[in-house]
């Protein structure tokens, strides 16, 4: 066999374009000298390389994104200043919706439909709950839409993109704090005797809202890239996630229905961030509460740390699938933006 | 010399998806259409290159360059075969950096460095360097939107090309530079393959494929099709003369003037 006619049936194997030749002569007229000529001006020096061949395509998941710290610093602060760019308020904004949604919610409920009876502190028992929802919704939210609105990062650049979820949740997290810094200060200011189970409490229902919202954001990130569908599915979740959480109403309300409605009570009682409100509850509202003859019905589910637990062990569980399902599909990434 | 890529059996498979909504696909299968179509845009490649050498990379668009670039890069994952890479990868990939384009251009210069691997204060001390090369001047706190593509590209490239990488990939970056612009940017890249650096050089310019590179890499259709290092007698001429002139012979008698005078 010639080697011309080798190349030829290596050619017909790799089903070579028919007008190949004439095309790459078209270009090459065209370009000939389309870029200037540097020649090289001395001989190569041999270069030392102090590493290990490994795989470009970063495999480290979460755990590369929290040891990349200053490009997580430079995303979240992208994140905030693409936010505001050019909005009059600024971050006043993070302000203004919860204290809205607060004073709505705190009228309608507390005073037309009389939810506050029988609650006292029912400000802080309220706003409790607006700031765990505010917090789970932004991370939710923005984690979900994180990877597609970064599509020209993800497009070019190698990084582990848990990053963009990660940093939506920090983003959120800095919105929320001065909102937990307000509730603090009403707090102290209406009595706050710390015990050690409300500070237990707090832990614990901070750990369930951060590992759940997380493992959400990374979930619904990779799938918003498949189908845009996803973003508007948790805008409408979040939507009622306000009613589904015992902020403007009293948990007793929902424990006077257990026995009549077991299955109910439990799907309720299954939703992670219900559990979180909660647990805050036990380390914001009911410390500040002296006279617990006040309280009507019962304020906490009797099986409160245990479900706690079992919770945060799901949720942690659920963020570890979460990661496995993002690391499965990040390699179609970019070329699905 | 050690290995500084290593590239086995890569196979690349993208999907078209024709129909995105439930309705679309609905119709497509009462008619019997095709929902989607698999696609390899690289198609079992290997090949290995030394720490210091200059490849440069040929063939017609859509022959899955920019793919193979991606995934040296890390960008992308191949689906079946190894990729693995040595030191720190810099460059530039389908003309233009990632950057985004609400932000000026010295936070998109920060956030770049940073994903290339340059710390704060590595990047703070080069700051002055990549300005000077990308030579933007008052730009810098512009948001990158309203930059021109010539300036997008010039700050895209001067920051990779400060990364001070053990690899470089350079994709038909330059396409749209100014030729004086251009030039300043093969005398830097000249400038870092004498450093040792490994060069990946996208080009459809021969003239600059020969003063570049000492290896050409012909892709076509996703195949590695002519490798100069592998082939008996290979070399870059060789690689350009391939891509140039191999099926003259069976084309068809219809090699008209016009194309003639093409050439």
């Amino acid at each position: 066999m010639k080697a011309a006619d080798k190349r030829e049936s290596q050619l017909v194997e790799a089903d070579r374009r028919p007008n190949a030749a004439k095309r790459a002569r078209r270009l090459l007229a065209n370009n000939a000298d389309a870029m200037p000529v540097v020649e090289a001006a001395g001989p190569t020096q041999a270069r030392e390389v102090q590493a290990e061949l490994v795989d470009p395509s970063p495999r480290g998941g979460l755990l590369e994104v929290f040891q990349q710290r200053y490009v997580l610093k430079l995303i979240v602060s992208r994140q905030l200043a693409q936010m505001y760019a050019a909005s009059l308020l600024g971050l006043a904004w993070s302000y203004v919706q919860p204290a809205m949604r607060f004073g709505v919610y705190y009228v309608v409920m507390g005073f037309i439909l009389n939810l506050h009876e029988g609650v006292p502190f029912f400000a802080i028992h309220l706003f409790t709950g607006i700031v765990v929802v505010h917090y789970f919704g932004e991370t939710w939210n923005g984690g979900t839409r994180s990877i597609w609105g970064n599509k020209a990062l993800v497009q070019k650049m190698r990084m582990p993109r848990e990053i963009f979820p990660v940093a939506s949740m920090l983003v959120a997290a800095y919105h929320t704090l001065p909102q937990i810094l307000v509730l603090t200060l009403f707090c102290v200011l209406a009595g706050w005797h710390l015990t050690w189970g409300a500070v237990a409490a707090g832990l614990l229902g901070m750990l369930i809202l951060v590992t759940f919202a997380l493992a959400l954001a990374l979930f619904f990130s990779a799938l918003n890239v498949f189908f845009r569908d996803f973003q508007n599915i948790v805008q409408t979740i979040m939507q009622f996630m306000h009613f589904l959480v015992p902020m403007m109403y009293p948990f007793s309300r929902v424990w006077s229905q257990h026995e009549a409605h077991p299955i109910l009570y439990n799907l309720y009682m299954a939703n992670p961030v219900a559990q979180s409100v909660i647990l805050l509850q036990r380390f914001f509202w009911r410390p500040i509460i002296d006279d617990p003859s006040t309280l009507r019905g019962r304020q906490f589910p009797p099986d409160m740390w245990e479900r706690g637990l079992i919770t945060l062990v799901v949720c942690l569980v659920l963020l570890y699938l979460a990661q496995r399902f993002f690391s499965r599909v990040e390699g179609k990434f970019p070329e699905r933006l | 010399m050690s290995v500084s890529i290593l590239v086995e059996n890569v196979t690349k498979e993208f999907t078209m998806q024709y129909h995105r909504t439930l309705k679309q696909m609905a119709v497509a299968s009462v008619k019997r259409l095709p929902l989607q179509e698999q696609f390899l845009a690289v198609n079992g490649v290997s090949f290995t290159v030394e720490q210091g050498e200059s490849v440069g990379l040929m063939g017609l668009n859509g022959s899955g360059k920019s793919t193979l670039l991606k995934l040296i890069n890390g960008v992308m994952k191949p689906d079946k075969g190894s990729i693995l890479t040595r030191g720190r990868i810099a460059g530039l990939i389908a003309t233009g950096a990632g950057f985004h384009p609400q932000l000026t251009g010295r936070e998109n210069l920060y956030l770049n460095a940073a994903i290339m691997g340059m710390s704060e204060a590595e990047t703070k001390r080069k700051f002055d360097a990549i300005v000077d090369f990308a030579d933007i001047g008052k730009f810098m706190d512009t948001p990158v939107s309203h930059y021109s593509s010539g300036m997008y590209a010039r700050l895209g490239f001067s920051i990779a090309i400060h990364v001070d990488a053990d690899i470089f990939l350079a994709d038909e970056v330059l396409a749209v530079g100014d030729r004086p612009f251009k030039k300043k940017c093969m005398a830097k890249m000249q400038e870092i393959r004498q450093q040792g650096t490994t060069i990946f050089y996208v080009s459809h310019a021969a003239a600059s494929v020969r003063a570049m590179c000492d290896r050409v890499l012909v892709l076509e259709s996703g195949h590695l099709n002519y490798d100069s290092k592998i082939v008996e007698g290979g070399s870059v001429e060789g690689g350009i003369h391939y891509l140039e002139y191999d099926d003259a012979d069976d084309e068809e008698v219809t090699s008209d003037e016009e194309l003639g005078a093409d050439i």
